[in-house]
């Protein structure tokens, strides 16, 4: 049924004016942003509260999509960026999102700094295994053996396990889906929206342009086969061994504590110094 | 496999079925097949016309399968489906 | 406010270089801090540490300069006024993100206590030799505003400057300090409130729906909303239009908005360039200095007047934008100029360039000591 002047229910969390997006057809990014406006419309999230910092690649336009504050940062700082934010103003809902070679390459520092501060930022990274706005290089989680442009080869690196490095720094929410697991993701995004302290979500995605084409998988619809095929929900297993493999692809959720975050601590730190504090 | 015993649900007068109503912006798909493909009720399948963006967008075999899941809607990368339900007036009973 | 009453310091102090640069800070409003050390910078983060909690102010040591500056611009979108000090190869660091700052013009304040380069070079002995990196540091076309403090109670008072101008001009304001100024002691006056003007970004004053971020102004300069206070507004690195979303394909918004962030400073030049001149209406020989350099160059001024050479001083407090109109017309006056640096030739070639035929001789020192005095006034002696 098509009914004339058609809105989509979520288009009021998208900026009109930029719509439609310029990923490509099955792009997990078009996933990812499905899902965090529903998480954001499940919340009745306060829209004036909410910043989005993305950083450079094809997920970093998504900053430009969300109709709410937004910031593109330079390439893998978008993190250090949002701390400034969040810092400045601790009210703020500071969401990063971003791609596996801005947060890990590049940007890797800044993630294991900030997770390690348990500052209240919540890091969305969509893992597409590669460089996709530069034409599909090879990035720290290319798989052993992928074809990309600079591994024409075979990629003889081993790739991050993000879970296990996001656990390993400190975070205090980290889990793992994929863009076929559209309901967990959502459920996880809420969940991390309302957490205190570095919140961490890996959302491995299909990019079929640039990197399933190379790799075997040519069409969107092959890579969200391998997702339904290989992937296996492990809650609370250990992410060290969350591996992703043609035939094992473990997601779930790994780490869920309570730790106070940085910017309780400063709070504090700052009232026993200073009983009236000018700006909290 | 066991005879089919037919009855209505013992709360048919109380609780209404959905009817589900499938809305597709047919410009804005760019053709994955996400929706058609992870469908559980198998709704809709890929329509012979092509779009603005000269692809095929999904179309409705039978909306009356549809049990408003919103899984397309969930996981569609370009907003160009969305599944909204509407209560029926009257009980459905089974024969 | 109690709390207003413990961030300024109103009275007369005996401090560092440092130390004077990071009350400046306090005293022109400056609430956020990200910073890394590096000799000879490290004094201005660790004061901060200690003096921001007293009256809520945020003090952040961050991984490395590249983050600090990156937290730096994040705060200042976020409403604070910002600041980070860092020296010659943290400078550096921040180049692309100065770029970033630039781009989204987001105010703040970059304090460059230089030292000996290239490279790690030498961290304890003052330097000038990242004085052109300061306006060309970054890639792409771009205006810049530095300054160039002579003392310690100059490096108060062209902090609290620094952060009036990043506001004005919503630009990345360097403060080019150098190791001596920055480490030695000297008297410092914190004038009381009243007497301190402190400038702060122009809001918005029509409803979100109407807001376009980068609407400039008649003065070229678009008002600035920040995050959370409903605009729902983009910025991006990317070129963008009055909007903030990204335009990487038009050769129009490209021209406009880069021309824009070059004239902003060009065009406001005057209002924004300070120079100081001694002696300069009648001088023969005009000494063109700046930074600790400027301090010896006053000396040799004097020195010079007592042996009979009509010299003069004009030192530059701005460096950026190249106060081109004041040096140019001592030029057309003088017989000659004398420039002394601490590197191996960058603002004097500004001054060859607005110095028409008049000849313009050069004074290079690297590492240890700044000039003396008796090695400008050889130079003048030279000239005359």
């Amino acid at each position: 049924m098509v009914l004339e002047e058609l809105v989509h229910p979520y288009s009021r969390y998208l900026r009109s004016d930029m719509m439609p997006h310029i990923w490509c057809s099955g792009c997990g990014n078009g996933i990812v942003l499905n899902c965090f406006v529903h998480a954001l419309d499940e919340l009745k999230m306060d829209m004036d509260k909410l910043v989005v910092v993305s950083g450079i690649g094809c997920i970093g336009r998504t900053a430009g999509y969300i109709n709410a504050d937004s910031f593109h940062t330079t390439h893998g700082r978008p993190i250090a960026f949002a701390s400034g934010v969040k810092l400045a103003n601790p009210e703020l809902e500071i969401v990063v999102i971003s791609g596996d070679g801005d947060l890990f390459a590049i940007g890797g520092n800044h993630f294991i700094h900030a997770a390690r501060r348990n500052l209240g930022l919540k890091v969305i990274c969509v893992n597409n295994f590669t460089y996709g706005m530069t034409g599909g290089q090879q990035g720290p989680t290319t798989p052993r053996e992928s074809l990309t442009t600079t591994t024409p080869y075979g990629n003889i690196e081993h790739p991050f396990n993000l879970v296990h490095l996001a656990a390993a720094s400190g975070a205090t929410y980290v889990a793992r889906w994929t863009s076929l697991h559209v309901r967990r993701l959502t459920l996880s995004l809420k969940k991390m929206l309302q957490k205190e302290g570095f919140c961490f979500i890996e959302v491995v995605s299909p990019c079929p342009e640039i990197f399933g084409r190379r790799n075997k998988m040519r069409t969107p619809l092959e890579m969200m086969e391998w997702f339904k095929r290989a992937s296996v929900v492990e809650n609370f297993s250990d992410p060290s061994k969350a591996d992703i493999t043609p035939q094992r692809l473990v997601v779930g959720e790994f780490v869920d504590v309570e730790k106070v975050s940085y910017e309780k601590l400063l709070h504090e730190k700052i009232s026993q110094i200073n009983e009236k504090s000018m700006r909290w | 496999m066991p005879e089919r015993i037919s009855h209505s649900p013992l709360d048919s007068k109380k609780v209404q079925p959905v009817k589900a109503e499938i809305h597709l912006l047919k410009d804005e798909c760019k053709g994955c097949g996400y929706c058609i493909r992870f469908c559980p009720k198998k709704v809709l399948e890929e329509s012979k016309e092509i779009n603005a963006r000269g692809v095929h967008p999904p179309k409705v075999v039978d909306e009356n399968q549809c049990i408003v899941c919103s899984f397309c809607t969930a996981v569609c990368p370009d907003f160009a489906i969305f599944v909204t339900a509407k209560p029926v007036e009257e009980s459905v009973k089974h024969e | 406010m109690s709390n207003a009453k413990k961030a300024l310091l109103t009275g007369v102090h005996f401090m560092n270089g440092d130390e004077a640069c990071a009350e400046g800070a306090i005293a022109a409003g400056c609430r956020f801090f990200a910073g890394y050390p590096i000799t000879p910078a490290t004094e201005i983060a660790e004061h901060l540490a200690e003096r921001m909690p007293e009256f809520g102010g945020i003090y952040i040591q961050m991984e490395d300069e590249i983050a600090s500056i990156a937290a730096v611009i994040g705060a200042s979108y976020s409403g604070c006024k910002a600041m980070t000090a860092t020296s010659g190869p943290g400078f550096s660091l921040m180049q692309e993100n100065i770029g970033l700052a630039v781009m989204t013009e987001a105010p703040c304040v970059i304090v460059d206590i230089m030292r000996g380069g290239p490279s790690t070079g030498q961290p304890t002995l003052p330097g000038q030799q990242d004085v052109m990196q300061a306006k060309w540091g970054s890639h792409g076309d771009y205006g810049i505003i530095a300054l160039s403090p002579s003392s310690v109670q100059e490096m108060f008072d062209l902090t609290v400057e620094a952060f009036n101008l990043a506001e004005s001009y919503r630009v990345p304001a360097m403060l080019m300090g150098d190791e001596v100024v920055g480490h030695m002691w000297e008297r410092v006056t914190i004038p009381s409130a009243s007497e301190i003007k402190i400038i702060s970004r122009k809001k918005p004053n029509v409803t979100p729906d109407k807001y376009k971020p980068f609407k400039p102004d008649e003065n070229l300069v678009p008002p600035m909303a920040c995050f959370g206070e409903g605009y729902h507004f983009h910025a991006t690195g990317l070129t963008h239009d009055e909007r903030g979303y990204p335009m990487t394909q038009s050769s129009e918004v490209q021209s406009k908005l880069v021309r824009r962030l070059c004239d902003k400073i060009d065009r406001n030049a005057d209002k924004i360039v300070k120079v100081q001149q001694v002696m300069v209406d009648d001088a023969d020989v005009v000494v063109v200095a700046y930074g600790i350099v400027a301090r010896a160059a006053l000396s040799a001024v004097r020195k010079a007047r007592e042996s009979g050479i009509k010299a003069g001083l004009l030192r530059l407090v701005t460096l950026w934008p190249f106060p081109e109109k004041q040096v140019a017309a001592a030029a057309e006056c003088a017989k000659a100029m004398v420039v002394p640096e601490m590197n191996c030739g960058q603002m004097v070639r500004e001054v060859q360039r607005v110095a028409g035929m008049k000849p313009v001789a050069f004074l290079s020192k690297l590492g240890e000591d700044p000039h003396t005095p008796l090695e400008i006034l050889e130079v003048i002696r030279r000239s005359a």
